[in-house]
């Protein structure tokens, strides 16, 4: 436990500055772990010669297929005691909630089996305890495990999900996303913890349109929270705001940045909002934090398909579920429902390596629809089709047949 | 006769009241709103009339666990035991007691933590693992997220840029990072270097053909070993092919560039959600500190800081003035290489007599 130091001068010049240093942090625990010794040592030489020197490999836990991480060093014969850094990946409360008692019990237990460093949080949302050798990856995740925590997704599978704060201390919050997000993923912890899927499938939940998640961009399945009635208006906050802030003020920040017009003020300095109109952007109640609220008709939109980069570049979500209400119990096990016929339908329909996505861009969105059972809404889309190369011989009988399902359901 | 092996408590995702502040989980779903008295800091107001003060501090993520600890002492002694964290790796500690704030701020300030990153902030730079722990980065990630967040603490303290400013690093195309009002991202700009010797043994071939975006990867017989060869003019140099076969090796200490790009946005907040668009290539990967890179991200902030209406996201800044003078006010050269090529890409061209002069 006294290995002697690298020297590490590049690593050194990202100790000064105002912003905390993770460099300090490696340091002050190479003091006692020889594997962080080696692992300064083996980041610097990556700093001396720009390039990375972690391949991949396998490394798990008994009962589970994924979520370890494992990185084996390909400078293991400079680097010895770092030749394994594998990381392991915990899934956290919705919200990302900790006492202290809890953060300390995960501190002695990697202090005791890990190198000591942890990520609050990885891009996925997981709790990331770096730097485990092989033989004490099982033992570690043991006592994690007896904590209440278990392990996140890797690999092709559902991963780790992840929800803004939402109800616990938002008062945007249109739905309650730890419930949607513990129901929904405990659901399909063993799609998580097997991975047998094409690709990786990503839930996250944002209880409003300023969707602090970026689960439109970032997951594959996006629930937001919404409503459908009237913004709720306290006119008389409305008054103290105008008062507070000038008549110019509201009309610049709030009146004309409505991206619909649908607000205007008034000569006595109250709101007229064109309910109809709006889009639940939710730009005026960032705004006027005390005046405006959401309306009490709440819910979520559901959008499907969004992923970054690879492989046929960046897709946004599509809408496929305008409004759904999520009160009830029956409320929560169909939103369950919509991402399990997703799952199941990609699982039998993607390619391997094909994110829903893509796959929805491969077959088009109304084939995906009807293999989950929806119908299409013209929600769903920016604009109807421009081009004419389309057979629609079935024109007649799917008008039909719409009519005919609007009167059974009406 | 060996012990059975202990089988993991597939528990999913814990209940998150039992870590949530007091205050927090009594008014779960009934907050009424909130206002921000100073940068750093929120102040959230229930429906029943309790009021929780937030503080927000910038960490490095990727913490030892003496730094957890020294964040939960200052949890312990300034704020009844609890703290969240952001999906930015900010922490957050809650007080119920307005007096308390200062407090909770000098401790953190002395433990060397900025508290900031609300509002119209620069907020703590999103980012990946880089040389510390990912198979396949081109650069380093903790790093120039710290040399950066060194260069922007007085945005991260402070609330006077026009709207929230959200920034990512990521160290390969792949972008892990995210989406941002600035995305700072490497790039390779060499086809892979194949290691011939090795492709048989780790390589599933069909897999690593069916990687490539551009069907530039075919099987080969090289040296009368199974193998694979890259069409060099068609290859886009993405990286695809890396992960499943890591002898075509992507990553070059020279030739795999920073790249940044401007005006991604999460928000549905007045315009749609948007996209990250390429503004600046060909910048060094330069270690420890990156100045190249800072050096443009802060010109970017400067001019947007400058030029924007209150309220715009970068985005809609760049939406509202155009690109030609994006590009005018930053002096960052426009090129061939920022005209998309990429399917749907007509959908970003001008149809229109749409123009500055």
């Amino acid at each position: 436990m006294s290995k002697k130091m690298h020297a590490t001068p590049m690593l050194d010049q990202l100790e000064s500055g105002p912003w905390p240093s993770f460099v300090t942090g490696l340091k002050r625990l190479a003091k006692d772990n020889d594997m962080m010794v080696d692992l300064l040592g083996q980041l610097e030489h990556s700093y001396q010669t720009r390039k990375g020197y972690w391949k991949g490999g396998t490394a798990s836990v008994k009962g589970y297929g994924g979520g370890v991480i494992p990185r084996f060093s390909e400078i293991a014969d400079k680097f010895p005691e770092s030749k394994e850094f594998h990381t392991l990946r915990i899934m956290p409360a919705p919200g990302m909630h900790y006492d202290t008692d809890i953060l300390r019990k995960f501190c002695d237990i990697w202090e005791k089996h890990g190198s000591g460093l942890i990520a609050l949080h990885g891009q996925s949302g997981d709790i990331m305890l770096q730097g485990c050798t092989t033989e004490n990856i099982q033992a570690a995740f043991d006592e994690v495990n007896e904590l209440g925590f278990d392990m996140g997704g890797a690999g092709p599978s559902v991963r780790t999900s992840m929800s803004c704060v939402g109800h616990a201390r938002c008062e945007h919050s249109c739905f309650d996303e730890g419930r949607a997000h513990r129901t929904v993923m405990n659901t399909f912890t063993d799609d998580l913890h097997r991975p047998a899927l094409p690709y990786k499938f990503k839930f996250k939940f944002s209880g409003c349109g300023n969707d602090c998640m970026n689960s439109i961009q970032r997951s594959d399945m996006a629930v937001i929270g919404t409503w459908r009635d009237d913004i709720q208006v306290n006119q008389a906050e409305v008054k103290n705001f105008v008062k507070a802030k000038g008549r110019e003020y509201v009309i610049d920040n709030v009146v004309t940045r409505c991206p619909t017009k649908a607000i205007k003020l008034k000569n006595d300095d109250t709101l007229e909002i064109d309910n109809r109109n709006c889009v639940r952007c939710m730009h005026c109640i960032n705004v006027m934090t005390k005046a405006l609220s959401p309306g009490k008709d709440r819910g979520v939109t559901v959008l499907m398909g969004g992923k970054r980069t690879l492989k046929i570049g960046d897709l946004m979500g599509t809408v496929i579920v305008p409004f759904m209400k999520l009160d009830t119990d029956e409320d929560f096990e169909q939103l369950v429902e919509l991402g399990r016929s997703t799952i199941d339908f990609w699982a039998e329909n993607g390619l391997e390596h094909e994110r829903c996505g893509e796959m929805i861009e491969r077959i088009g969105l109304n084939n995906f629809l009807e293999g989950i059972g929806r119908e299409v809404d013209p929600n769903m889309i920016n604009h109807p089709r421009t081009n004419p190369y389309i057979r629609m011989d079935g024109w007649d009988d799917e008008v039909a047949r719409l009519k005919a399902s609007k009167a059974q359901a009406g | 006769m060996t012990a059975q092996p202990r089988m993991p408590i597939e528990s999913g995702v814990p209940d998150h009241f039992q870590y949530m502040h007091p205050t927090l989980r009594r008014n779960y779903g009934q907050w009424a709103w909130h206002e921000r008295p100073r940068p750093g800091v929120l102040h959230h107001v229930s429906q029943t009339g309790d009021q929780v003060w937030t503080v927000r501090a910038g960490t490095q993520r990727q913490m030892d666990v003496h730094t957890i600890r020294k964040l939960c002492d200052i949890a312990d002694q300034y704020a009844d035991g609890y703290v969240r964290f952001t999906i930015r790796s900010n922490i957050e500690f809650m007080v119920a007691d307005e007096k308390k704030v200062k407090p909770l701020i000098d401790a953190l300030l002395k433990g060397g933590f900025p508290v900031g990153g609300t509002g119209n902030s620069v907020s703590m730079i999103s980012h990946t693992q880089g040389w510390l722990h990912c198979d396949i980065p081109a650069s380093d990630a903790s790093g120039a997220v710290k040399s950066l967040m060194d260069e922007l603490h007085q945005e991260f303290v402070n609330e006077d840029m026009p709207n929230r400013v959200k920034i990512t690093t990521s160290c390969c195309q792949i972008n892990c990072g995210g989406q941002g009002d600035i995305a700072i991202n490497i790039q390779h700009t060499k086809p892979p270097k194949i290691n011939h010797d090795l492709v048989a043994n780790l390589c599933e071939r069909p897999s690593v053909v069916a990687r490539c975006p551009v069907a530039a990867i075919r099987p080969a017989m090289v040296n009368g070993r199974p193998s694979l060869e890259v069409d060099e003019k068609k290859c886009i140099c993405c990286g695809a092919c890396y992960p499943p076969c890591p002898p075509m090796q992507i990553n070059d200490p020279e030739h795999s560039k920073f790249a940044i790009w401007v005006g991604g946005k999460n928000s549905n907040a007045r315009t749609k959600p948007m996209f990250h668009k390429l503004v600046a290539a060909g910048i060094p990967n330069n270690p420890p500190r990156w100045p190249e890179v800072a050096a443009i991200v802060k010109k970017i902030l400067r001019v947007y800081k400058e030029d924007a209406h209150a309220w715009e996201r970068m985005g809609e800044w760049v939406e509202r003035i155009g690109w030609p003078r994006f590009f005018e006010l930053t002096e960052l050269p426009f090129t061939k290489y920022h005209l998309d090529n990429w399917r749907g890409a007509r959908a970003s061209l001008n149809a229109s007599v749409h123009i500055r002069f």
